[in-house]
């Protein structure tokens, strides 16, 4: 039973990174715009929620406020991931280049950037870039009283997480509501289904796909500093991050371009990625575990295709860019 | 009469070039309000082009807009719906995993969304001019009629004046063609400036006041439809006047080419698409085939080039020597390397039969691939056939490297035809190889087929246009509901008993 509850534990820990990466990759994905470049975009979320986190403890010192440095390590993450997507929405939006290879340009120059600025704080500090212990404890701090966290099973099954867990279930429902119940949310789906259409309709095509992009990119960032500041200890380390982008975009393909089937979605891939730490089968290699989230995605795909329903595909319009004059 | 006061719209010196295609050269046309204006041209003079522009979709070159007699620049389909004008396009612009309802008030920000009063508003729209909709159903369940009403009162919703229909009845069938006719004379009435583009002769007769015309990118003229004719109006969209007889010359001795037996055919639903087809096609021959759409045509013609399955029975083809070749079971490939010369024309040019951003020679080298010796491409081949085909079949192109995407309907058409007829097929298949085209390039497209036809190829013609099927085809096989209802002799059969025939079964055949 122990066994169960930390393996589910640790999934949210892990899930909790790719609901980030996950919801903000459906937005951008909603507005028609297949954006490839989140690895990148999660790295650079990791490298500068961390810079912000630390250099806003170096300046502060002993006055040091954890809710601030959470709210400066969110906003440094989600400025870095909208910068990069602001970048590929230009090149693709405006300029009309390929979407697939601006993403994937856009992970190389990511993973890059944030490569570098973990390496710079590193070099530029003298060897050790980490937070002071206390602040690492105000990243990784239960929210829920204690007596909640408590309650056999249910307690550290629902009431055990960080803050970023609760945030990344409030950010899905309000996606989800944003996109089935206002006018702007469907308005943002028309437009990833049928940008003429739209434009036809006096929708402002270029508008919702920047904002949507350029929000989604800053949503995913978060993923990767959530990573950085929970998972890895407030420490630069970019070889658990690696992959983890990748792993969202085919959750987004799992959950059906659906934020609240990126809750327990992104749970179901964190326990897979972790599997191979808790559950471990002799004779099995640990690849092999880690390839279980991108065979299920392959599976969800193909049971999808086969159920032939109309209301779950992919935005009609995904991968393609818009010209009003072209045919 | 020149400076009427009911003049909503007025264009002058409008042109608009594409790259090196000159779509609308110097253009001069008035929209009256009250009125019903057909805009009239071959395939590729320009209507699409020129209506855009007043859509807000491409900006005029040069050129200037005028509404109610104040200069107008309308720089998006946002600020054409300003102005009033709305248009419905030739393909629709829906959004088809949304709602009727969703996908009219789509792009309306100052509405609040209120789907009760949506609703209430889209019944009073209806009912004013005769549409009949369900505001919940899903676009992706809706037929091509119900899609082009919801286009309509999209445009209606936003309290458009002046509409612009783009070839609103090339998908239609006779009655539904009838009752948007009849909603557009209420809309007239109602006072609204109605711009139908279209190059049906007698519906333009039925429906319009006044007839624009548009040859090659010029503005030929504007004339009123009482006072014109059929004759007329084709002498001034083509410039030169079509004889209106389809020649049919007999060739001497038919012989059996293509057998089919007892074919039946199943989709994916489990509906039998065809139930038990059996029919002969000879050499020399244009074989008619008829039916209202969806009768099993598309199925026929896939089952016998190998792309649709077969439940049961046999499609044989008979070589010259007498023997035949059973061709049930096999792929288009295999079909092929048997010495089986089969050509295809499908309806869907760009999807099935053309790829759209390759240019001419490229089109051509699909056919042709497989005799490239070794991993390189030979390109002189195609180019020649591709050039062939350019002068002969006059394609209106820069160049046989100009993507066939940006060639109108007409021009993609002949570019496919020509293709397939290059290979000297024994056995040639057209699926509304006419739709689409206006009038020159159909008969173009009628004598070529002819011309094969007399050259000893069995020709399956799949057509819509029952008059054209009675003067082009030898022989007509009537389909309804996946049966074969008769195969009656062209030279003799009338379109009423066709008509009959094709409806014939439609109490047991479609449910
Ligand atoms: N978006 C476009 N890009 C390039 N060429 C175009 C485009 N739209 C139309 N054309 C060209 O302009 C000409 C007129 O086309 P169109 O207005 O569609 O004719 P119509 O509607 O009368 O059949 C054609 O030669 C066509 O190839
Ligand atoms: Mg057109």
């Amino acid at each position: 039973m122990t066994t169960i509850i930390t393996l589910i534990t640790a999934a949210v820990t892990f899930g909790t990174v790719l609901m980030y990466g996950t919801l903000g990759e459906i937005l951008t994905e909603k507005s028609g715009n297949l954006n490839l470049g989140v690895e990148g975009i999660m790295y650079m979320g990791g490298a500068f929620g961390l810079a912000g986190a630390f250099y806003y403890e170096k300046a502060a010192g002993a006055a040091v406020s954890g809710p601030l440095a959470i709210i400066i390590a969110i906003a440094a993450a989600f400025a870095a991931g909208m910068a990069a997507s602001a970048i590929y929405s230009f090149i693709t939006v405006t300029l009309r280049a390929n979407q697939n290879v601006t993403g994937l340009a856009l992970s190389i120059f990511g993973t890059g950037i944030g490569q570098f600025v973990g390496e710079f704080m590193r070099v530029s500090e003298g060897g050790y870039v980490a937070l002071s212990n206390d602040l690492k404890g105000v990243f990784s701090a239960q929210v829920f009283p204690k007596f909640l966290v408590d309650i056999p099973v249910i307690g550290s099954i629902l009431f055990s997480h960080t803050i970023f867990f609760y945030l990344a279930i409030a950010v899905a429902v309000l996606m989800y509501l944003f996109l089935a119940k206002t006018r702007y949310g469907m308005y943002l789906t028309a437009v990833g289904e049928s940008p003429s259409t739209s434009d036809a309709a006096g929708i402002n095509i270029t508008k919702y796909k920047y904002l949507a992009t350029v929000i989604g990119g800053g949503i995913s960032a978060i993923g990767g500093m959530v990573y950085i500041m929970t998972t890895a200890g407030c420490v630069w380390n970019h070889e658990g991050l690696s992959g983890v982008g990748w792993l969202a975009v085919a959750l987004v393909i799992f959950c059906m371009w659906r934020p609240l089937n990126a809750i327990w979605g992104s749970v179901l891939f964190g326990a897979m990625m972790i599997m191979y730490l808790r559950v471990s089968i002799p004779f099995i290699p640990t690849e092999i575990y880690k390839i279980l989230p991108y065979i299920v995605t392959v599976i969800v795909l193909i049971l999808t295709s086969m159920r032939n329903s109309r209301d779950r595909q992919p935005p009609a319009s995904l991968g393609l860019n818009y010209f009003r004059e072209e045919r | 009469m020149l400076l009427e006061h009911n003049c909503a719209i007025e264009m002058r010196g409008i042109t608009k070039r594409f790259g090196q295609v000159v779509a609308n050269d110097s253009i001069d046309m008035r929209i009256n309000r009250g009125e019903i204006l057909a805009l009239l041209g071959e395939n590729g003079s320009g209507k699409t082009t020129l209506m855009n522009m007043l859509s807000g979709i491409y900006q005029p070159d040069e050129g200037e807009i005028y509404k109610d007699g104040e200069r107008i620049f309308i720089r998006s389909p946002r600020e054409a719906y300003g102005y009033g004008i709305g248009m419905i396009h030739q393909h629709y612009k829906l959004i088809e995993v949304f709602t009727a309802a969703q996908n009219i008030v789509l792009g309306l920000d100052d509405e609040k969304m209120d789907l009760r009063r949506t609703n209430e508003k889209v019944m009073e729209i209806c009912s004013r001019y005769g549409f009949e909709v369900d505001p919940s159903r899903k676009v992706y369940d809706m037929s091509v009629s119900q899609k082009q009403t919801i286009e309509i009162i999209k445009v209606l919703y936003r309290g458009a004046d002046i509409l612009v229909l783009d070839e609103p009845t090339a998908v239609l069938t006779p009655q539904e063609t009838q009752k948007l006719f009849k909603v557009l004379l209420n809309m007239k009435a109602d006072g609204k400036a109605i711009v139908i583009i279209t190059h049906k002769l007698h519906e333009v007769m039925e429906v319009s006041d006044k007839v624009a015309v548009l040859r090659k990118g010029k503005y030929i003229g504007t004339v009123n439809t009482s006072e014109t004719d059929p004759q007329a109006l084709t002498d001034m969209m083509v410039g030169h006047a079509v004889t209106l007889n389809i020649e049919r010359p007999r060739y001497p001795e038919p012989k059996r080419k293509l057998v089919v037996e007892n074919l039946t055919c199943v989709d994916n639903e489990g509906v039998r698409k065809l139930d038990r087809v059996s029919f002969e096609a000879n050499t020399g021959e244009i074989l008619g085939v008829a039916g209202i759409s969806g009768s099993g045509q598309k199925e026929l013609l896939e089952a016998i080039t190998g792309l649709y399955p077969v439940k049961e029975g046999s499609i044989r083809f008979v070589r010259d020597d007498g023997s035949e070749a059973e061709l049930v079971g096999m792929t288009p490939r295999r079909i092929r390397e048997t010495g089986v010369g089969m050509a295809f024309v499908p309806e869907d040019r760009l999807g099935m039969g053309l790829v759209g951003s390759m240019g001419m020679t490229g089109n051509m080298m699909l056919r042709s691939w497989r005799n490239g010796r070794g991993a390189f491409l030979r390109k002189k081949e195609p180019e020649d056939l591709a050039n062939g085909i350019w002068k002969e079949l006059d394609v209106v192109t820069p160049s046989i490297t100009y993507p066939v995407r940006r060639l109108s309907g007409g021009n993609v058409q002949k570019v496919l035809v020509g293709r397939e007829i290059a290979g000297n097929p024994q056995v040639l298949m057209t699926a509304y190889a006419v739709r689409g085209l206006d009038i020159n390039t159909s008969y173009t497209i009628y004598n070529l087929l002819t011309e094969q036809k007399m050259k000893g190829v069995a020709v399956l013609y799949v057509g819509e246009d029952l008059d054209v099927l009675i003067e082009l085809a030898d022989r007509i096989l009537v389909l309804c509901g996946g049966q074969v209802a008769g195969c009656v002799d062209a030279r003799s059969v009338t379109k009423e008993e066709i008509g009959l025939m094709m409806t014939q079964f439609n109490a047991k055949g479609a449910e």
